[in-house]
């Protein structure tokens, strides 16, 4: 009682050790066990039957008979070499997505982050804003304008640029121009809050020492902006290598994506076993990338207590 | 690089042309009369007074709103708890597990998500007859588990930058914790809350992916009749949708940054 930390700790914490509980009991039931079930199915067979899979444990008239599991879905995800190519196009395609994304919002943070205090949150806000409205319709809206028939193909016609129209909807160059124009703000504002926090004084200092500006960026702001650079970049890559939405209105039919053809193998083929372990493959790929942004989040949650 | 270099300015509003030209586009052409894309035909109504007659629609738009506003208020509560919880209980048995659950739907693939949550809820079916059928409580089940995530990352970055000090005056001041915690923590709290709450309302009113998995053939949500529509190219009629929700977020924004601009003396005492 002497120790007022204590106290009000005491007191006030024994009803939420209780309300917690809740919570942690709707994760552990909603987000970790569809995993394990995931991973469970994708050692099943598939079969013709309602649920479309073997069950793992056998039940037999003497009770249980044992443990039915099969690494042949995965055996088919590497001997098929269709979906190793799918999966390295979209780990490709997420990576220069996110790189496009990252020579885009460097500036634009920069930017921002050397503005008057009452500007930048304007300016900011004006990146935020468009997250607000529907992702799926923001997707939507450049079809309008990458058709052949679209606004951007009549106006270059119409100056006498091009003589026929360009193709750049249902192509990968469409793709590409979804994730930097969806991802934008998750790149910028990381970046953004890097960028304003970096000590001024060093980049006075530099051009005391008589660094010149481009030097003084590039041997000062650009290294201590690593940090903000990662954040930004696995936060839009992680994403962007499942993203389904973007391939499937803006991609060609040759656009390789994991998170079409997952949907493909689910909604068309049917054949859960598959898809639960095309799944699991691409958690295994992202799960270097996550790890790596949560120690990221972890050291920033505990910088800014 | 020099702030005023020309370089870096016309980067800047490249950027912001890229953000806001498909929008304003969509605006426009919302109220084209002509059904071409391109082609301007006057000025005109008609896909708005289209919209009025889809009962498709009307009848998609009312059901998301109701799962958005349902798994919102859910998540800030449930979201609001567990960073309470992650912030104060610093011996909490199995706190690792739970900060890691709470962070991983932040940069979960939709896809597994969806898919392992339909396994999920045709396991629980089979095992325990529930959910039979899966729809509205599927998806809110669902869109709360994803926007918690959010509303814990909210609440938490709000939680480090507030002043303690004041609850622990009001239980020095024989406070019971659960009065002090409605008296003086959540009207702290409430900035963080309501942008927890709007967040998850508009993520779950934009979730195609995981509602397309965990939804049932009786229930179809706006993102999903959308998606449906725009598979195969451009229809006017989701642009006057488009314009309507811009207005609505528009109108959304103007009123917070009222809210909080009123606010905002009371913070800086």
């Amino acid at each position: 009682m002497n120790d007022p930390s204590l106290s009000h700790d005491e007191r006030s914490l024994h009803w939420l050790r209780r309300a917690v509980k809740f919570p942690y009991f709707w994760l552990l039931l909603f987000f970790l066990t569809p995993f394990l079930i995931i991973l469970k199915i994708s050692l099943a067979e598939p079969v013709v039957a309602q649920p479309p899979f073997t069950p793992m444990l056998e039940w037999g008239a003497e009770g249980f008979e044992g443990l039915r599991i099969t690494l042949s879905n995965y055996a088919f995800l590497f001997q098929d070499g269709y979906y190793g190519i799918i999966y390295l196009s979209s780990l490709k395609m997420a990576a220069i997505g996110t790189l496009m994304c990252l020579l885009l919002g460097y500036p634009m943070a920069y930017f921002i982050a050397r503005q008057p205090p009452d500007r930048r949150h304007l300016l900011l806000l004006a990146v935020i804003l468009p997250f607000w409205i529907s992702f799926l319709l923001r997707v939507y809206a450049w079809i309008g304008l990458l058709n052949n028939r679209g606004i951007i193909n009549e106006f270059l016609l119409w100056t006498g640029v091009i003589d026929a129209p360009l193709q750049m909807l249902y192509n990968d160059f469409a793709v590409y121009l979804g994730i930097v124009y969806s991802y934008l703000p998750f790149m910028v504002l990381p970046l953004y809050a890097n960028l304003e926090r970096l000590n001024l004084d060093l980049l006075d200092a530099a051009a005391d020492l008589g660094a010149r500006r481009w030097q003084a960026f590039t041997d000062v702001t650009l290294p201590l902006s690593v940090p903000g650079i990662i954040g930004g970049c696995l936060l839009v890559f992680i994403p962007a290598v499942g993203e389904f939405t973007i391939p499937a209105l803006l991609g060609g039919a040759d656009t390789l994506m994991i998170g079409r053809v997952l949907w493909d193998e689910f909604f068309v083929n049917r054949d859960w076993p598959v898809a639960s372990a095309v799944s699991v493959v691409l958690l295994l790929l992202l799960i270097a990338p996550i790890m790596w942004f949560q120690r990221l989040q972890t050291r920033e949650q505990e910088a800014g207590a | 690089m020099k702030v005023r270099s020309p370089g870096l300015v016309s980067i800047v509003a490249f950027g912001y042309a890229l953000l806001y030209i498909p929008i304003v586009s969509v605006v426009i052409y919302s109220f084209n009369d002509s059904r071409l894309v391109t082609l301007w035909g006057g000025f005109s109504l008609r896909w708005y007074a289209s919209l009025l007659e889809d009962e498709k629609l009307l009848e998609a738009a009312l059901l998301s709103l109701r799962i958005a506003f349902l798994s919102a208020t859910f998540a800030t509560a449930l979201g609001a708890i567990v960073a309470l919880a992650l912030h104060r209980l610093v011996r909490l048995r199995g706190r690792l597990l739970l900060s890691g659950m709470v962070t991983a739907p932040l940069v979960m693939p939709e896809i597994i998500t969806g898919l392992s949550l339909l396994f999920l809820f045709i396991s629980m079916a089979n095992l325990i007859g529930w959910p039979m059928n899966r729809g509205a409580t599927t998806i809110t089940i669902a869109h709360i588990t994803f926007s918690m995530a959010y509303v814990v990352v909210v609440v938490r970055s709000r939680l480090s930058a507030m002043d303690e000090s004041l609850e622990e005056a009001a239980m020095d001041l024989g406070g019971r914790p659960l009065a002090v915690f409605f008296d003086v923590t959540v009207p702290m709290l409430l900035p963080a809350l309501v942008s927890g709450w709007l967040l998850s309302f508009t993520l779950s009113l934009d979730d195609l992916v995981i509602s397309s998995f965990v939804s049932g053939p009786g229930a179809t949500t706006l993102p999903m009749y959308i998606f449906a529509k725009v598979r195969l190219g451009v229809t006017p009629d989701i642009n006057a949708i488009t314009t309507i929700i811009i207005a609505m977020v528009a109108l959304a924004v103007a009123t917070a940054s009222i809210v909080s601009n009123r606010r905002r003396p009371v913070e800086a005492q």
